[in-house]
């Protein structure tokens, strides 16, 4: 399994001395580059837990399956909006399927 | 070495590995003595250690409306082939329902009904939105005070007076070595996975059910202390979605799927039972007799369906959802072939673990284990794991009153320092990817993988036993460039150790207890007569020896803490 991080969109989470992504990652598998950006160590250590996805504060990094098991391309992306996660699912088409799921509770006074 | 940092601390109660029973364990003290010191050391980061990371879909171990912990015991002993501690199973029960209410309070979505009820997955599960649970339990475990320390690998416990009394670990990203000491130590650390070749290669060889980071430590540490272990022989299979290796719990229960062969027939009830292990053994014999693929028949799903089925598979296990949109297919255009996963040790889900007492007290005094580390109770998931967490913690409160911290040798902490920290200093060694492929070969080919359909025999468990030894010599002459790759070495070696002991213990049990898990060429019978009793194992270190030890069935009440 493994994930892609866009060169473009990714800034190192700025000064931080770990990005979010790399602070997440069970596998340390991710860290920051010479040019303030984060790699993935080694693609076939991932799980494909998709943690570094959905932490991405500027939705720079996609999961995709690999080759050896079918993956053909399409990717799944994420975002946090506080008590929702939006997941962006890009097909072959280039179509996007889009599911929103509440993630958290923020109040629970009734408990 | 010389520019590796010393940092000792000290903590009343050190819990190894912030998961579900470990963060439950931590924020319980925090509620029940607010004064107690707690500290959490986790290899990664609490917000997404451990099999939870990428979340989950349902409670598995919930007790709905009019079923009893006996009902829940029951049904774990007639799938588990009677044979588990009743009182461990029963205890474990007695707590679900407080703890799956902890984590709505913590804030964890869960699905209801329009009156305001958990909706039930099966008898004994709900469903929930479960994709945040590990960040939600870690935001817990700060509020509650408990100290957290990421990134630190626990390598093996301090043992002093034969008594665990802290633990020793090192940094994954920076040069420093921990010596912390603890009144009482929790072992909460996850299973075992990458013992055995995995399902997909190459970039896919992580692309398992069971997280790839947890890699035996807890009991490798407990094996190297002489703890005693039960019931390693009881591998955990999962009967998976083929090729992304995800739950299908969800397609079978949640979405009334229907267990279907190459020829569209329902073959479940032509096998014995239709127990957790006899799926797996039904699907494997299927497709032995030329009817396979087996496959979970969801065509009857409508597009509102299809889109209910990938929401609940994003919360737990996003890759099936890449799968479909390569196949340009929605859920329902097309059965999901399914098939038995590599062999996994974890006792959350079949029982091979320390051997604990009704208070999950291991047998060295000082240290606990809780969740799939402890032995004995099959099929706990995640509240199961959190109530042994709770369990363990309050009587560790109780343990640590009135006792102190005690001298640590140099000797000690230099023994340990350079067990950890001497392969940075070679220059010339193996590499731990490479031994780690030679021990999932070995045990693949002679230790009952998925290449042989999991089916054990003696003269191959030897040649099983050889080869390890010589993995473990080989292991002393490996070498590691950087502490990430120390990690990995370290997650190789406890890896050998756990190997080992599921060998011997593979080998002692001479009959077939649980289909595949268990399952002996050279003895095809279930022999409740010679066999209805645990195997037990001790390691000697001095000796390099596993000695295995006999133990009786204990029953409901033969230990304190079960008969109310």
């Amino acid at each position: 399994m493994a994930v892609k991080i866009d060169k473009n969109l990714c800034n190192g989470c700025g000064s931080c001395k770990e990005s979010r992504c790399m602070a997440v990652c069970p596998g340390n598998l991710l860290y920051k580059n010479e040019d303030n950006q984060a790699k993935i160590r080694d693609k076939r250590e991932c799980w494909d837990c998709a943690a570094c996805v959905k932490e991405c504060p500027r939705q720079a990094i996609a999961m995709y399956l690999p080759a050896e098991v079918g993956g053909r391309g399409s990717t799944l992306q994420a975002q946090d909006f506080g008590d929702k996660i939006v997941w962006k699912l890009k097909k072959l088409d280039g179509s996007i399927e889009e599911f929103n799921i509440q993630n958290k509770l923020l109040f629970n006074s009734n408990l | 070495m010389n520019n590796i940092e010393i940092v000792n601390l000290k903590t009343d109660i050190l819990i190894i590995g912030g998961g579900a029973a470990g963060c439950y364990a931590g924020a319980r003290i925090k509620e029940e003595d607010p004064k107690a010191d707690v500290l959490i050391v986790d290899k990664a980061h609490i917000k997404r250690s451990g099999c939870l990371a990428a979340g989950i879909s349902a409670i598995n171990a919930y007790l709905n409306p009019g079923v009893t912990p006996k009902d829940f015991l029951d049904y774990v002993k007639k799938d588990s082939e009677g044979l588990v501690r009743d009182d461990l199973v029963y205890t474990l029960a007695q707590g679900l329902n407080k703890a799956t209410h902890w984590l709505e309070k913590w804030g964890l979505p869960f699905l209801k009904d329009e009156v305001g009820n958990y909706v039930a997955k099966g008898k004994r599960s709900v469903k929930i939105n479960g994709e945040h649970i590990k960040p939600i339990m870690a935001k817990a475990v700060e509020e509650s005070g408990v100290e957290v320390l990421n990134r630190v690998n626990i390598s093996n416990y301090i043992v002093v007076d034969d008594q665990v009394r802290g633990a020793f670990g090192f940094s994954v990203r920076e040069n420093k070595f921990y010596v912390i000491q603890a009144k009482a130590v929790i072992c909460a650390t996850g299973g075992a996975a990458g013992i055995y070749k995995p399902n997909n290669p190459g970039s896919a060889r992580h692309k398992m059910w069971y997280s790839p980071f947890n890699t035996g430590a807890g009991y490798a540490m407990g094996i190297r202390a002489g703890a005693e272990m039960t019931t390693f022989e009881m591998r955990f299979i999962a009967l998976r979605t083929k090729d992304t290796i995800s739950p299908t719990g969800v397609l079978a229960q949640s979405f009334k799927a229907k267990q279907v062969n190459g020829e569209g027939i329902e073959y479940q009830e032509e096998y014995k039972k239709n127990s957790t292990p006899y799926r797996l053994h039904a699907t494997l014999e299927e497709n032995k007799e030329g009817r396979g693929p087996c496959y979970l028949d969801v065509t009857h799903l409508s597009d509102e369906s299809n889109h209910r089925l990938k929401r609940a598979y994003l919360n737990m296990s996003p890759g099936i959802v890449l799968k479909w949109a390569d196949g340009e297919i929605e859920p329902n255009q097309s059965p999901v072939e399914i098939y038995g996963t590599e062999p996994y040790i974890v006792g959350g889900h079949s029982q091979s673990g320390y051997w604990v007492d009704s208070k999950r007290r291991s047998t060295i005094a000082g240290l606990y284990a809780a969740g799939d580390v402890a032995g004995g109770a099959p099929k706990k998931y995640v509240t199961g794991a959190m109530v042994e967490g709770e369990i363990a913690g309050l009587d560790a409160l109780d343990y640590i009153r009135g006792r102190d911290f005690v001298d640590l040798s140099n000797n000690l902490i230099n023994k340990e320092f350079d067990r950890v920290f001497s392969p940075l200093e070679k220059e010339e060694g193996f590499l731990p990817e490479d031994l780690e492929e030679r021990l999932q070969k070995v045990m693949d080919e002679y230790a009952g993988g998925i290449s042989t359909n999991y089916r054990l025999d003696e003269g191959k468990l030897i040649m099983a036993r050889k080869e390890l030894r010589r993995l473990k010599e080989d292991l002393t002459r490996a070498k590691a460039e950087d502490v990430h790759q120390l990690m990995n070495l370290h997650e190789v070696i406890d890896r050998v150790d756990v190997a080992r002991v599921l060998v011997e213990h593979l080998l002692y049990r001479k009959e077939t207890r649980w289909r595949c898990y268990q399952e002996r060429v050279d003895y095809p019978k279930k022999d409740d007569e010679n066999w209805f009793k645990f195997v037990n194992s001790k390691y000697n270190q001095e000796l390099d020896q596993i000695e295995i030890i006999e133990r009786e069935h204990i029953r409901l009440g033969d230990l304190d803490g079960s008969q109310n």
